[in-house]
């Protein structure tokens, strides 16, 4: 195998290994601070012990976050020298920005979360949930600023074969950055609510906690439904900026071959590059105009417009994309039960739903991976759309035998930190809220 | 082009100021890693440990990877030399540190494994207190380099005498940290077994810096006439030697500051003789990556610099509000 094919496999693992948690953390961030906000207006010890119980979770998924998180900080080193002598006058800043304006900020308050509930006021406990979950939105914040930035470069020149910068604010708030942003932490809260959900479900099939997973459910599953229905807004949103900056990654999620007046929205299809067909197609006539220009006639651009080295394979957005996008209903769907149990006041007792919040836990998982393969995958060849190709980003000096090695090493240990991290997981939730309330590990 | 030039200037400094931060902080928890079973014969000794350094050692790590964004932000070509170039030394790091960030709380939590995970601890703690002396020395004696910037040696081009030195000399640096932090937060068995080996550790700090001096005035030239350098050598020799005389009074306070300024002196040391230089090269000097051909631009350095005047002094201000909360000593609590 080659060294560029392999330096990819290498990031696709290790970054998208490290998305299981970011996302996890803006979920459970979120539901902590409601519950310490409860807290600290209703002074219910039952909030407390909710919030404690969570912040018990969340340290868990943190850790592995930080673990998998340290390699991708030099992994544009390790495998894409190139890539960051060409844009790292643009590029490392967020990064750096990230450590001093996020990282400090969620590491050091996470501390006290966890270590530091007997040490300080009500208050600045509040205030330290506050900082963790503020600090770890603010971190994504910073590094979909230098993931958008590949996909819609803004505020930069080319110069000397180095792309550098000319205007801070325009390449931070590229095209896609806040839209990519909106989507990317609305996923997060989905997964993060689902969890929490999911947990209060286990305690209520089991009989146990009820007091504790009574509120636990409803908080957790209020967010759900607000965050899943929000984000179908949010999706479509971020589609019609791709439609717009990225029109050849937007006929590869639609399986546009040729250019159409009225295109219609891809249900279910084979894509056959080859070809130039997709089998088995079923689509909603005219749907895709419709939803990008508000006019069900308006004419997309099909993938015969761009030239062959510059557009994106097929396949895998289009799968991924679709994908995403049926997880995404699944969750709605779950969220209009939800609300149909709440107003019939039988959200706690309906078995069956409560079975299906558990057997759902992998889906936001896999719609988040989903939704990063459709968007990195489907920028492809560019590493930086029609700045720099991937092909020409990768490490010179990095032999494949070296990556092969490194590659091997990274299954294997995060094999193993995965294993031991979700039975540690499975163990603190068995063991409920009693027990795990202490200070520290 | 004089603004851009201060500009390097300033993100040299600045980069050496986030690795003292780093090497200070996350310096005594690699310490503490590394001599986890010499300072705790029994588990609750160890737990103690722990204890001292669980709120805090994640935010210490943070001055790494904010040193390393910054490099990567200031002096791209550097970054990427460096860790394309060292591939297979910094993998060891990479792994050491993963193993490192989990190991504390699987260790209390994963309890069928508790020794594994101590085990990861200690090794994870270890290597990246080894290997960062190696890379630095490497950095400043010169490695072969290219005119596309790029390493052209192995792996065992690293393993050379003065890297090495450096790298046994920044081991000392560490484990001197971790057992001063521990003398000074930990009560009891630990505290008397980290002052014993503190007062040890010194013995081979002191040897490995005398070689380093040497091997420094062997490989590299020039050396004699730079005067911050010899500033920061006498700043160096008073904090070690401060810190000699408080351990010899179990001052543990001051020893642990000592030992903190002693690293102020060693990274004064190696930036002056290093400055302007990146990565050398050894065998061109003109391949050399310095501040001038391996910079970002202007723009980008001046608005790093906004970000790091803004941002920093709240990091600073925030984490001397954490060490103040979890200020005290840990007392060793017989395992129930």
């Amino acid at each position: 195998m080659d060294s560029l094919l392999l330096a990819k496999i290498q990031f696709g693992f290790t970054a998208g290994f490290h998305f299981l948690f970011p996302p996890t953390t803006f979920g459970l961030t979120l539901i902590i601070l409601i519950f310490e906000s409860l807290y600290l207006k209703s002074k219910n010890e039952l909030s407390k012990k909710i919030s404690s119980f969570l912040v018990k979770i969340l340290a868990v998924v943190f850790v592995m976050g930080v673990a998998t998180g340290i390699v991708l900080e030099f992994a544009f080193g390790n495998n894409w020298a190139e890539y960051s002598r060409m844009v790292g006058d643009i590029f490392g800043a967020p990064l750096a920005a990230e450590g001093v304006f996020a990282f400090f900020l969620e590491s050091v308050f996470l501390g006290i979360l966890l270590f530091g509930r007997s040490k300080v006021s009500k208050k600045a406990y509040w205030w330290s949930a506050f900082l963790v979950f503020f600090g770890s939105h603010l971190s994504g914040v910073w590094i979909i600023i230098a993931n958008s930035w590949m996909q819609t470069p803004a505020g930069y020149k080319i110069e000397g074969g180095r792309a550098l910068l000319t205007n801070f604010f325009q390449a931070a708030f590229n095209p896609s950055t806040i839209p990519r942003y909106l989507h990317t932490v609305a996923g997060g809260w989905i997964t993060g609510s689902l969890v929490a959900a999911a947990i209060a479900a286990w305690y209520l099939r089991k009989k146990r906690h009820l007091e504790f997973a009574k509120p636990l459910l409803r908080v957790s599953l209020a967010v759900f439904i607000v965050v899943s229905i929000l984000q179908l807004g949010l999706g479509h949103y971020h589609s019609v900026q791709v439609a717009e900056t990225q029109p050849e990654k937007m006929a590869a999620f639609e399986a546009l071959w040729k250019t159409e007046d009225g295109a219609p929205m891809a249900i279910f299809g084979i894509p056959d590059e080859a070809n130039q067909k997709t089998y088995a197609y079923i689509g909603i006539p005219k749907f895709l105009s419709f939803l990008i220009h508000f006019d069900p006639n308006a004419r997309i651009l099909g993938l015969n417009e761009f030239p062959d080295d510059e557009k994106p394979r097929v396949l895998i957005p289009f799968a991924s994309y679709h994908l995403m996008i049926l997880f995404g209903l699944i969750f709605i769907l779950v969220s209009l039960i939800a609300i149909v149990l709440f107003m019939k006041k039988r959200i706690y007792e309906t078995q069956w739903y409560l079975k299906l919040l558990l057997l759902l836990i992998p889906l936001p998982y896999l719609a988040n991976e989903m939704g990063w393969v459709a968007a990195e995958v489907g920028r492809q060849p560019w590493a930086v759309y029609k700045v720099l190709k991937t092909a020409d980003a990768a490490s010179l000096t990095v032999p494949a035998g070296n990556i092969l090695f490194s590659l091997i090493l990274f299954v294997v240990v995060y094999a193993l930190i995965g294993v031991v991290g979700i039975s540690i997981l499975l163990r603190l939730i068995r063991k409920g809220p009693e027990e795990t309330v202490s200070e520290g590990y | 082009m004089e603004t851009w030039d201060t500009l390097r200037y300033i993100w040299f400094v600045l980069i050496g100021v986030l690795l003292l931060g780093y090497s200070i902080l996350d310096g005594f928890d690699l310490g503490i890693g590394t001599l986890f079973r010499v300072l705790g014969k029994k588990a609750e000794e160890r737990d103690a440990m722990v204890k001292s350094i669980g709120p805090v050692w994640d935010g210490n790590e943070v001055w790494l990877l904010t040193g390393g964004g910054a490099l990567f932000a200031a002096f791209p070509h550097a970054y990427a030399t460096v860790f394309s170039g060292f591939y297979l030394a910094l993998m060891v790091v990479l792994f050491s540190l993963i193993f490192r960030a989990v190991s504390l709380e699987f260790r209390a939590q994963d309890t069928k494994r508790k020794g594994f995970w101590e085990g990861a601890f200690i090794v994870g703690s270890f290597l990246p207190a080894l290997l960062f002396g190696v890379a630095l020395g490497n950095v400043v004696v010169g490695v072969p380099l290219d005119t596309t910037m790029n390493y052209t040696g192995t792996i065992f081009t690293l393993l050379r005498p003065f890297p090495l030195v450096l790298g046994l000399l920044g081991l000392m640096a560490f484990l001197m940290q971790g057992s001063t932090y521990a003398a000074a937060k930990v009560e009891g068995l630990v505290q008397e077994r980290a002052r014993k080996t503190a007062k040890l550790i010194w013995n081979g700090y002191a040897l490995f810096l005398i070689l380093a001096f040497a091997a420094t005035l062997i490989y590299i030239p020039g050396v004699i006439t730079k005067v911050m350098a010899w500033f920061f050598v006498a700043l160096t020799i008073c904090a070690l030697g401060v810190l000699r005389n408080a351990l010899s009074k179990a001052k543990d306070g001051l020893a642990f500051m000592m030992s903190s300024l002693a690293f102020v002196g060693l990274w004064g040391i190696i930036g002056a003789i290093h400055f302007p230089n990146l990565v050398k090269a050894n065998n061109d000097p003109v391949f050399s990556l310095t501040i001038y051909n391996a910079s970002s631009s202007e723009l980008t350095l001046k608005v790093m610099l906004i970000i790091a005047l803004v941002g920093m002094p709240i990091v600073i201000g925030y984490t001397i509000y954490l060490y103040k909360i979890f200020k005290g000593k840990i007392q060793i609590e017989s395992s129930s």
